[in-house]
Parts: structure tokens; sequence; C-alpha cells
């Protein structure tokens, strides 16, 4: 027997997923911009290539990001992705092997017992016929709990598990019947035969015994092959798409490209490469304190894959990038948020159902329209001149004690410093970039970029992490930018800052613009070594928590806000500690309302241990402050 | 006719039939917070425009409400959306939201304008 009508659905499936997959990767590689088509070519020819197929095998098919989260989640996708993997695999080496020739087309392999119903039942044979058959019982325990997670989450160890939509349905229940339809189907046809290994041959035989095998058989190879297809074709246009795309994924971050700040093949690789598989539904903390639940990244790709309305879900985010961390795959998550963010309201004609087997540049959303900008108001700019200049930042001006803290430390460091913005001064426009309003932020940031230039310092030192995120990274300044935490760490480390050892217990609150915004994690809380006693708790580094006071969440309420906080500072002053430090005046702030135990800045904290200088070095300066205070 | 310095000033009757309230409205359906401001001030006392110019969210507030968008619409474009505002509020307004769906309904109202 060489063909049957019944592998039709299978074929047409496979050769339209096989010319979808091609054509989409030349369309994406077209849409590249010339430096990544260039960084992807290189990549191609070098050692990121090696790279990247050690990565697909360990996370496209051994999922070991995911076993190392959850390992129950982690088995249920490893058994299907590599399972599967191995199915085919070994499939196509028996058909080589035991089949009438050598390189068969690719549903003899899959349906490879229905043409050989014979086979296996000695030597050889018999054992590679036992190993299909394990692999097919791996498969099947993984979809076993596949199952069992649609029906009960917390099977898999997860609290909330993914909503899908009608396709979705139809490609899963396609994708569930795939492997039990393949293990009647064969069970059957062994029956028959009397052949088959451990799970096929006494599956086969018990069903023999009171059902007509040979009758019931075809229909199942038949049910086989439809699955096969149908899932094949409606892969482009559900979260399955990511099984292709992970590949081209990984293979693209390995040749270093990155998400950027504007819509391009890349982020539509990523949004692609999502899988829904909810770890960061469970990771985010408007789910789990907030209780919204609906605009999780999960959520906000597979909204940007359906080319639905975005921007409510866009801008109801935290941004604090737990996510971020937590993706298995990789995502650039908080960077695609961004894009959306800069993204336009989408019109009336935009969606199609076609368009999700052919989006292209066009049926993308545009960028916002420039709107006139109106800070013409901004004051001239005539700073002092001086070595340090210090920036403190809108938050900073709203919690004085920390402003405080870093005049006594600055004029105890006997540091040439001028406070830039001590009469209020002008914001850095990061939160005008939250709003994904980057061109009327580029205005502020001009100003404050003239302000920086003139003054000839060549440190700059802010208090604010959300300053420092934006100074760092959209600033082009010739200065060197440290947060306050890392300025006094310095001034430590040189000597010229004595500090004494507070007996207080401290635990230290890592802020998200500042952690895993700008990867300061450890400045910080090597000071507080230094001057207390720093205790350790759950949620610490990559993995800290948000105080929920984000000024990137635009649409949240105020009493979510504080559920957030209070939730934070609950799970972080457990143990009852002194103080509870942070290194951000939002952070302060928001705790402050939301515990009862004492909050604060690491900058007050060092203040209170600061050893006072015999001599003031900035003894002039203080003499002018004096003198302003009289004529008041 | 003889000028002696003198000007009639202009009528200051707020009238809500003829004011065009469908910012506020829209701001309403979408920021329910936007009622429970109380018009204190707080938020224009601490504001970081309103440091350098007269600019005051209080008073853009007032002017939606009422439907008097003319100043409004220029004004609320010198905002930095700092957010300073809304951690001040004491009935917890999300003002910086207030400001980007002003802005948002002004860009709508003008493309219907034109």
């Amino acid at each position: 027997m060489q063909f049957d009508p019944f592998v039709i659905p299978f074929n047409i499936g496979l050769y339209f997923i096989l010319i979808y997959v091609v054509v989409r990767s030349i369309i994406w590689f077209r849409d590249l911009s010339r430096p990544d088509k260039l960084r992807l070519q290189r990549g191609f020819f070098g050692i990121a290539f090696v790279q990247s197929l050690k990565e697909i095998f360990l996370e496209s098919l051994i999922h070991r990001k995911i076993l190392k989260t959850n390992l129950r989640l982690g088995y249920m996708h490893m058994s299907l992705a590599f399972g599967w993997f191995l199915l085919i695999l070994f499939g196509t080496i028996e058909a080589d092997i035991f089949g009438a020739k050598h390189l068969n087309a690719p549903y003899k392999a899959i349906f490879f017992r229905f043409f050989n119903p014979e086979h296996g039942r000695i030597g050889f044979e018999a054992a590679y016929g036992f190993l299909m058959d394990l692999i097919l019982a791996f498969v099947l325990s993984g979809l076993f709990l596949a199952v069992s997670k649609r029906l009960w989450s917390g099977v898999v160890g997860m609290k909330k598990t993914t909503r899908l939509k009608t396709t979705d349905k139809i490609a899963l229940t396609s994708l569930w019947l795939i492997f039990p339809s393949r293990l009647l189907a064969e069970s059957f046809t062994c029956g028959a035969y009397n052949s088959g290994s451990f799970l096929t041959g006494s599956l086969g035989s018990w069903l023999a015994s009171f059902l007509p095998a040979q009758q019931l058989a075809y229909p199942f190879w038949c049910l086989y092959s439809l699955s096969l297809g149908t899932f094949f074709v409606l892969l482009p246009v559900t979260r399955y798409m990511h099984i292709p795309t992970e590949l081209f994924l990984i293979f693209m971050r390995n040749s270093g490209i990155r998400t950027g700040d504007k819509t391009g093949s890349f982020s539509e690789v990523e949004t692609y490469s999502c899988s829904s598989c909810g770890i960061c539904i469970d990771a985010c903390q408007l789910n789990f304190s907030a209780g919204i639940t609906n605009i999780q990244s999960a959520y906000l790709m597979k909204a940007i894959r359906n080319n639905d309305d975005v921007s409510e879900i866009a801008h109801n985010c935290l941004l604090c990038g737990r996510c971020d961390q937590k993706c298995p795959v990789g995502i650039e998550l908080s960077p695609i948020r961004m894009i959306q963010r800069r993204l336009d309201e989408p019109g009336n004609d935009f969606k199609n159902i076609y368009k999700g087997y052919f989006r292209t540049r066009q049926t993308t959303l545009q960028e916002k329209p420039i709107t006139s900008v109106n800070y013409d108001f901004l004051p001239g700019t005539n700073p002092e001149k001086a070595d340090v200049l210090f920036f403190a930042g809108c938050m900073t001006h709203l919690t004085p004690a920390i402003k405080n803290s870093m005049v006594k430390i600055l004029d105890a460091s006997g540091v040439n410093y001028s406070f830039i913005d001590e009469q209020g001064g002008v914001c850095c426009g990061r939160p005008l970039m939250l709003a994904g309003q980057d061109k009327e932020a580029r205005e502020l940031i001009n100003y404050n970029s003239q302000m920086i230039w003139k003054s000839g310092a060549h440190t700059l030192v802010t208090s604010c992490p959300i300053c420092y995120k934006v100074f760092k990274e959209s600033y082009y300044l010739d200065v060197e930018v440290l947060h306050h935490t890392e300025f006094i760490k310095k001034l430590v480390d040189e000597g010229t800052l004595k500090l004494n050892f507070l007996r207080k217990r401290v635990v230290y609150h890592a802020p998200c613009e500042l952690g895993r915004g700008s990867g300061v994690y450890d400045a910080p809380k090597e000071l507080l070594k230094h001057v207390s006693r720093l205790e350790k708790n759950k949620f610490e580094d990559e993995n800290s928590l948000c105080c929920g006071g984000s000024l990137a969440n635009m649409k949240i309420s105020s009493q979510k806000r504080n559920k957030i906080a209070q939730d934070a500072a609950a799970e972080l002053t457990k143990d009852y500690p002194d103080i509870l430090a942070t290194a951000c005046p939002l952070c302060k702030k928001t705790f402050s309302s939301a515990t009862d135990a004492h909050v604060a800045d690491i900058s007050e904290i060092v203040a209170e241990a600061l050893i006072e200088p015999g001599i003031k070095k900035n003894i002039i300066k203080q003499n002018s402050t004096i003198k302003e205070l009289v004529k008041i | 006719m003889e000028k002696f310095g003198f000007s009639i000033s202009k009528g200051r009757q707020i009238d809500y039939e003829a004011n065009d309230r469908r910012v506020a409205d829209f701001i309403y359906e979408r920021e329910p917070s936007f009622r429970l401001c109380i018009e204190c001030g707080g938020c224009s006392a601490t504001c970081t425009t309103g440091n350098l110019t007269k600019f005051s969210l209080r008073e853009i507030h007032i002017l939606i409400k009422r439907g008097e968008n003319d100043k409004v619409r220029e004004d609320i474009k010198k905002c930095m959306l700092c957010g300073k505002c809304t951690l001040v509020c004491p009935r917890g307004v999300n003002t910086r939201n207030i400001v980007m769906l002003a802005k948002q309904a002004f860009i709508k109202s003008d493309e219907y304008a034109v």
C-alpha cells in the first residue's frame, strides 16, 4: 500500500503551513531595517547560529525556563513539544529503516502503522516499536495534564490560565485530538493484525476482543489526519504560531536584534512567539493584588495579534517589568507595551479576519500624529558652574525629607555641587514617555540637556529612579549619571563620607525603575549593609515587588493602587523590621500611606548615620543661604 | 464717540445650554474619579508647570466641567504629566488620566470639526 485518500487533509495542512512559514519569514526578513538585516546575515555565518541551535533545543523543546519556574507546567510543555518532536524524528527514521524504500513522503512516517500493519512483531522491530510507544505515552501524559489544566488550573501549579478565543478553541481541540486519535488508530490496527508494543499492542488486543478492530481503525486514521490538517491550517491565526516563530525569534535575538522603540519585524516576531503559557499572569501584581485580570502581557500579545484595540490594555500597566523577567520565551514585554502606547488609535475599518493570515506593515497601526507642543514658557538656562549636579526630580520635591538628607550628605561630602532644580525645575520627560508622548518629552529632554551641558559638570546625581532611567537611556549627555545610592556608595568607598553603624534591622525594597529598569541592585544593598543590619526577604532583586505607585499606569484607580501598596508592604514587613528602606521617593510616598512601618529612603538612613565632619568645607555656600533667608 | 478709557466687561455668566460639555462627558465616562474633585487646588499648588506659568489644573477642571473649552484646549498642552498632582490629591482623582483624556478628546473634536 503506497497511498490512501485519508492522508489528504494532513498533506494539505502540512504543505500549507510549510509554505506559509517560509513566505512569512521572507516578509519578516524584508521588513527588517538595514542594520538588522546585516546583523542577521552575520549571525547566520557566526557563533550565533550554534548558540541559537542550542537555545532552540533547550527552550523550544525541553522548555528549561518553564521547568525552572514551575515543574509541572514545564513537564506539560516539554512532553508536548519534545515528545512530539521525538515522535516525528523517530517516526521518520522508522519509516526510513523499515519502509519499502528510503526517503519517504512525510505522510508515510506519520501514518507508518497504517501502511505497515504487520510491522514490529519480533527483534529489533519490536524494540523500536516499544520506543515509539514510550514516546507516545510521554506525549499523552503531557496532554492529560493540559486537559486537566483547562478544567482546573491548579493541577500544574498555576493560579490562572489564559482565556481563549474561538479559533484558539478549535485549534486546541484539534491539537488535543491528534494524540488520542493516533493512539486509538494504531491500537485498532495493531489489534486487528496482532502487532504493536506495550501500549498500542495491549490496548489493541483488548479493544479487538470486543470491538470490530478492522472496521474501526480506518475512521480513527481519518480523524488523526483531519485533526492534524485542521491544526496546521489554523496555526497562523492562533497562539500556536509560536511553534515556528519562536525558532526565528531565538535566531534573531542571538544575532543581536533588539525591540527598539518602533513597530517592526522583530516586535512582530516577538508578539507571535508568545505561547500564552500564563506565567506573566501569575507574576502580575495587578492580577493577584488589584484583581485586574485582562491586561497581562499574554492578553496584550493576543490582542495585538488579533488587531484588537489595545490602547486600554497597553496603558493599564505598572510597567514594573516583573513579567519581563519571568517570560520563558524572553519576549521584551515592556518595550512592546511602550510601542503600543506610542501608536494611534485604530479606526473602524481596521479589523478583518483575513488580516490574521496576511498581517503586513500596511495593516498595522501608525504612530500618533505630532501635536503642537507648548513648552515655550520654560525659563532660560543659566545654571551655576559645578562639578557635580544634583537633580532631585519632581517626586523628591514631594518628599522633602529625602531632599534635605541629600543636601546634608552633599554638604558633608564637600564636593563642589549645584542643586539644579532647587526652585522646582522641569520634569525629566519620563512620565510623558510612559504616556506614549515621546515627541513632547523630547522638548523637556532638550531643555534639561542644555542646562546640564552649560553647567560643565562631570557627574549628575539624581534621587529619583524615574529620572535616572531617562537620563541614562534617552539623554545624550557627556556626564556620568548616578543614582544617589551609587553616588553615596562611591563617596563611602573613597572615604569621603564617614558613617556610623545604626543598630537597626532594615528591609530593602528595590524600586522597579532602578532595579529591573536600570539594573542597579547591588549599590543600595551594599550601602544599607554598611550602615545597618540588612534583612533578607522573599522578594529580592529581579523578583522584587512594585509599590503600585508607578507613573506608568494611567488607568488604575487610587483604591487599587493602595491595595497593591498594602499587599506589597505587608509582604516586605512580615518580620517587623525597624525600617522599610527604599531608594525611590515615589515608592516611599506610596508605602508611607499603606503601612504602619517606618518607611525611609536610603539617603535618610545615611544622613542619620552621618558623622559630622569637623570642618565644614562648603562653608561659603551655607553662608549665602543664610543671607537669603534673612532677606525674606 | 468720546473714549473715556472705560470698557464694558464681558459677561461672566456660565451658559450651560450653549457650552460644549462633550469633553467633560468624554472624561466622565472613561475616568469616573473626575467627579470626585472638590477643587481644593492641591494639584495647582504642587504643579511643576504651575511653578513656571499661570497654568492651573484646578482651573482646567472647572472649565472643562463648565464646558468652556477654548482656554483649556491650548493650556492643557503645557502639562508635563509628572504626576505630582495625582500624589497630592486628597480625593484620589486620577489627574494624569484626565489630562490624557482631555488631550485625546480635543484631538477627536478637532477631527470632527474639519
